[in-house]
């Protein structure tokens, strides 16, 4: 009947430190968690992508004569092939080649009326390309094909890969401001607590309550709703998140099929509930210290 | 006749208060230039008109106000510089009767009485005999799981007197307790304090009720008129059951 929580839990009325909170918590956790996932997704593109492409070497012949750019190709492929730290050569075939650009340029490539699409070289390294390295292809390539350009294939998607960082930090600063407004709403809802309670926390201060004490009571009342807000919020996030990755799923190609998240991204977003939790109580500790420090 | 210096206080003394004033904001002073000092195991009645300051000197008394000016020791120990984290354990040496009683609202009559001794951290199996025997002794154990709104001004007012008494204060400072009972409860209940005045707990009881001074003939009497206090028995010049005092 009296067991020793029951006049501990009952000194600050749960029911008072409801209201919004636990909604506002809820929907914080719940966004932290798709912003989350949308960060440590596009990581997982630029980590792909860029372990992809790090030995990647493209070698474009960009010739005009049909056959002269055959000839240069085939010579291309032959002095790679006899490189040192090369792992493989393929020259693309032209057909695979017309397919690629079709969408922009339609079929009318090549032949006499088309326009002269440049031959491709596709180049594995053994290990990552450089810049010494890639000078070094460079030359060697031109000496048998003037035509050559020689490019690593990391530099095509140095673009896309300033897209995706910009989009981590954009997600990383979400996570940032939706920890700022669940610790906003916390500071409000607690000091809304603490004025209806007013009474309740003299009286306890009078009778030789220590401010900790007080503090304890907002923090284990405001722990129960934000796990509780914050486990909904992460099932939420959670079904959100899966239902955009089987969209993805659903294209199937390009750096999107890397947009993945594994199991430590999901132990990770699992996390969000608590460490919510954790910043709640944190947030009802100090502003019911801070608040107590102006009481006598 | 050797009146005791006020200004000498010992670790024996329970209080001292020394030109103490109270204002509040830019007002005028609601306490001017108070002195006394109250002595273990004593018997006090604080006495004067409405708006005489009682209830302001009792704040200062239990720690709820700092005053303007002047000098409070309790305890041995100069309560004005006190540090913040000292305070719970000075005031878990207090029993406090407020004149609206203060009851936690949303607490049974059990969970109130009991609130000094969670607070000082006394585990839940040791609470049920004491706050059980405290209720019985102000007749109220049928009274166990009532909230305060179920129950009358009067057993308010006794919830209000077992929570300050239960853990057994070295100084009880009492607001009116016996404003909301009836005459023979105002006497139970004066006999409540003496009973506990007599296990050696310094007790201070404001009352504007004249009829109550005579029944406690030991009581020490101290008068406060618009802020200023007088002496009119001579109590707080010579000081009761104080060894070697000279007094």
């Amino acid at each position: 009947m009296f067991g020793p929580d029951q006049a501990g839990g009952e000194l600050v009325p749960g029911s008072r430190l409801s209201g919004p909170m636990s909604w506002v918590i809820g929907m914080m956790v719940a966004l932290t968690v798709i912003a989350l996932a949308a960060g440590l997704a596009l990581g997982n593109v630029a980590q792909g992508a860029s372990a992809e492409l790090a030995n990647g070497v493209t070698v474009q012949i960009i010739q005009a004569n049909p056959e002269a750019r055959q000839s240069e190709a085939e010579r291309a492929a032959a002095r790679l092939r006899a490189t040192p730290g090369v792992a493989s050569v393929r020259v693309v075939p032209q057909a695979e080649v017309e397919r690629l650009i079709e969408p922009w340029l339609g079929g009318q490539t090549d032949g006499e009326d088309g326009i002269p699409v440049p031959a491709l070289v596709d180049v594995l390294l053994t290990g990552t390309v450089d810049g010494e390295t890639l000078g070094a292809l460079r030359r060697s390539v031109r000496e048998v094909a003037p035509s050559a350009r020689v490019d690593a294939q990391s530099a095509w998607l140095r673009p896309v890969f300033a897209a995706i960082d910009a989009l981590r930090w954009l997600a990383i600063i979400m996570v940032g401001l939706l920890a700022s407004a669940l610790a906003a709403a916390v500071i409000l809802s607690v000091r809304t607590a603490m004025g209806l309670n007013r009474d309740t926390i003299e009286i306890v201060h009078l009778l030789g309550g220590t401010d900790v004490q007080i503090a304890r009571l907002f923090q284990r009342s405001v722990a129960i709703k934000a796990l509780t807000s914050g486990l909904v919020g992460f099932a939420l996030g959670a079904g959100v998140v899966l239902l955009f990755a089987s969209r993805f799923a659903e294209l199937g190609a390009g750096l999107l099929s890397t947009a993945s998240l594994g199991a430590g991204s999901w132990i990770l977003l699992a996390l969000v509930p608590l460490l919510g939790t954790g910043l709640a109580m944190l947030t009802a500790r100090l502003t019911v210290l801070r608040a107590l420090h102006r009481m006598l | 006749m050797n009146p005791a210096p006020m200004t000498s206080a010992t670790d024996a003394e329970i209080v001292q208060f020394d030109n103490v004033g109270l204002r509040y904001g830019s007002d005028r002073e609601v306490l001017s230039d108070v002195s006394f000092t109250l002595y273990p195991g004593s018997f006090y009645f604080l006495t004067g008109a409405s708006g005489a300051g009682k209830t302001s000197l009792l704040r200062l008394l239990f720690l709820a106000q700092r005053p303007s000016r002047g000098l409070i020791r309790m305890f041995g120990t100069d309560a004005i510089t006190l540090p913040r984290e000292r305070l719970p354990g000075f005031r878990r040496r207090l029993g406090v009767v407020f004149q609206d009683f203060r009851l936690v609202p949303h607490l049974s009559a059990f969970d109130n009485v009991a609130l000094p001794l969670r607070v000082a951290g006394v585990p839940e199996q040791d609470l049920l005999k004491p706050v059980g025997d405290m209720l019985d002794w102000v007749q109220l154990s049928d009274r166990v799981h009532a909230r305060p709104e179920q129950l009358s001004g009067g057993e308010q007012q006794r919830v209000a007197i077992a929570r300050a008494v239960i853990g057994r204060p070295d100084l009880l400072v009492a607001d009116e307790p016996t404003g909301n009972v009836d005459p023979e409860m105002a006497v139970k209940l004066l006999r409540l304090f003496e009973a506990l005045n007599r296990l050696g707990t310094t007790v201070v009881v404001a009352t504007h009720d004249v009829h109550l001074l005579k029944k406690v003939p030991e009581s020490l009497i101290m008068r406060l008129d618009k802020g200023r206090l007088s002496d009119p028995t001579g109590a707080l010049r010579y000081p009761p059951r104080r060894s070697g005092s000279g007094a």
